[in-house]
């Protein structure tokens, strides 16, 4: 299977931090990466790295094809293409769901206002908030802000979606909404990076999990092998640790 | 003559007061296009500022922030002594009128840079992440994300400094201008009767009550609903 996201000894300094120190990762076109650690291990490091929210201090990326690092790179034609979800969800309060999915839509992919309007509602209907169409984020749930996020970067049609925590701020019974609609997606073939500690998705949805410490890859596998038989000293410690939750 | 009747002869002397309502009637109006001309300029320029300001080019991030000190700083009055008595000296005589508007507006564009950047930097930083991973450029997120929510928290403190500035169009009256406050002290000086400078106060009263009070409209109308 073809490579999407190539990822090569990509360092990042923050001053004196060294916060990844020389990660490769390759993920395959379809493929659901589970990126797991403890807090300060770099996984959302590696993850802003990817679409050069951070810029990496070395190293290099490609993903679709396209040289992330490059100066020659239109970075925000190569963003279009790389979704990405927050922990803080990062709507616009200022906007409805529906100005929030069509704004890139517009600015971006250039479409005309009635398209925008299809395209947006179609994804705000595809993450089950079809009726929410005209509601701002104040009046939505933590649960349905979060899928208008997805929805804002899958209206784009995204080769590569990055999850960044997703679930993280939302109250437990919200949780599954938004897992719900991920999974809608997994299904849908979407490649999708997630950093995250939801075990018992990783263990049903995810290809692959990597588990992350002091800015280093310290092992990967299925998620069978990681959780239940992992090979390190650390990430059984932490396996064990986020269990207790 | 009572005191009572003293009293209104001194200060609400009718024959005076018609005399020279002509004269604060034209100082009104001179008053009310300098205030527009400087509201104007002066938040325009400020907002500009602000955006050039979220460029983040250090070396004119100084020179903004010098000027937009070195304004805040100086009392206007200041200002417009030395524009309108200094320059000629550099060559340019600028009119009564045209040092007022330039001082109070250079002023009013300090302050408002200033509000207007607190705007912009209090917006969070996750706004400008999720403009910027779908793909929408430093400016558009600037212009569509930003400012949109930055200047509903302008909006209270801006108004307030607005008027705060476009009241000190009075003191215009230092450099002759024919604005409410230099009718009425003229008037008074012909008249010998301090009657035109209550027609004055009045002219002021009516021209910035209702400033006043659509300003605390548009503060209730763009209050945060979060």
């Amino acid at each position: 299977m073809s490579k999407i996201v190539k990822a090569y000894g990509v360092h990042k300094h923050f001053g004196p931090l060294h916060v990844l120190k020389g990660v490769d990762l390759e993920v395959a076109e379809r493929e659901l990466v589970f990126v797991i650690g403890p807090s300060g291990s770099g996984k959302s490091t590696l993850l802003r790295c990817l679409n050069r929210l951070e810029q990496p201090s070395s190293g290099s990326i490609e993903i679709a094809g396209i040289d992330m690092l490059s100066p020659k790179t239109d970075i925000n034609h190569a963003r279009q293409h790389i979704g990405m979800v927050f922990q803080s969800f990062n709507l616009y309060p200022h906007m409805t769901a529906l100005g929030n999915v069509m704004l890139a839509l517009r600015k971006v992919a250039g479409m005309g206002r009635a398209e925008a309007e299809r395209v947006a509602g179609a994804a705000l209907e595809r993450v089950g908030l079809g009726d929410r169409t005209h509601h701002r984020p104040a009046e939505l749930s933590g649960g349905q802000q979060q899928r208008v996020a997805i929805a804002r970067s899958i209206a784009l049609e995204p080769k590569v979606m990055l999850f960044d925590e997703p679930t993280s701020a939302l109250d437990p019974e919200l949780v599954g909404s938004v897992l719900a609609v991920m999974r809608d997606l997994r299904e849908s073939g979407m490649t999708m990076i997630v950093v995250s500690h939801e075990m018992s998705f990783a263990k049903n949805a995810a290809d692959r999990v990597i588990f992350m410490d002091h800015g280093v890859i310290v092992e990967q596998g299925p998620p069978a092998a990681i959780f239940d038989a992992p090979a390190h000293e650390r990430t059984k410690a932490f396996i064990g640790q986020i269990r207790q939750h | 003559m009572t005191a009572w009747n003293k009293f209104l002869d001194t200060f609400f002397n009718a024959k005076v007061m018609a005399k020279y309502l002509p004269d604060i009637v034209y100082g009104t109006w001179v008053t009310i296009e300098l205030a527009v001309f400087i509201v104007l300029a002066g938040i325009g320029a400020g907002l500009v500022l602000a955006l050039i300001r979220a460029l983040g080019i250090r070396p004119l991030n100084w020179v903004i922030i010098f000027i937009v000190d070195l304004f805040r700083s100086l009392p206007p009055l200041v200002i417009i002594v030395l524009l309108y008595f200094g320059l000629p000296s550099a060559g340019w005589s600028p009119s009564a009128f045209l040092a007022t508007w330039l001082s109070l507006t250079l002023v009013l564009a300090a302050f408002a840079e200033e509000i207007f950047w607190a705007g912009i930097t209090s917006v969070h930083k996750g706004q400008w992440e999720a403009a910027r991973s779908t793909g929408l450029r430093f400016g558009q997120t600037l212009i569509s994300v930003v400012l949109p929510q930055a200047l509903r928290l302008t909006v209270a403190p801006l108004t307030n400094r607005t008027i705060a500035i476009t009241k000190g169009t009075a003191l215009g009256t230092v450099v002759a201008l024919h604005e409410i406050l230099g009718m009425a002290s003229s008037a008074v000086s012909n008249s010998y009767n301090p009657s035109p400078l209550m027609l004055g106060a009045a002219a002021y009263l009516i021209l910035f009550i209702p400033v006043v009070v659509v300003a605390r409209w548009i503060e209730t109308k763009f209050a945060w609903k979060k």
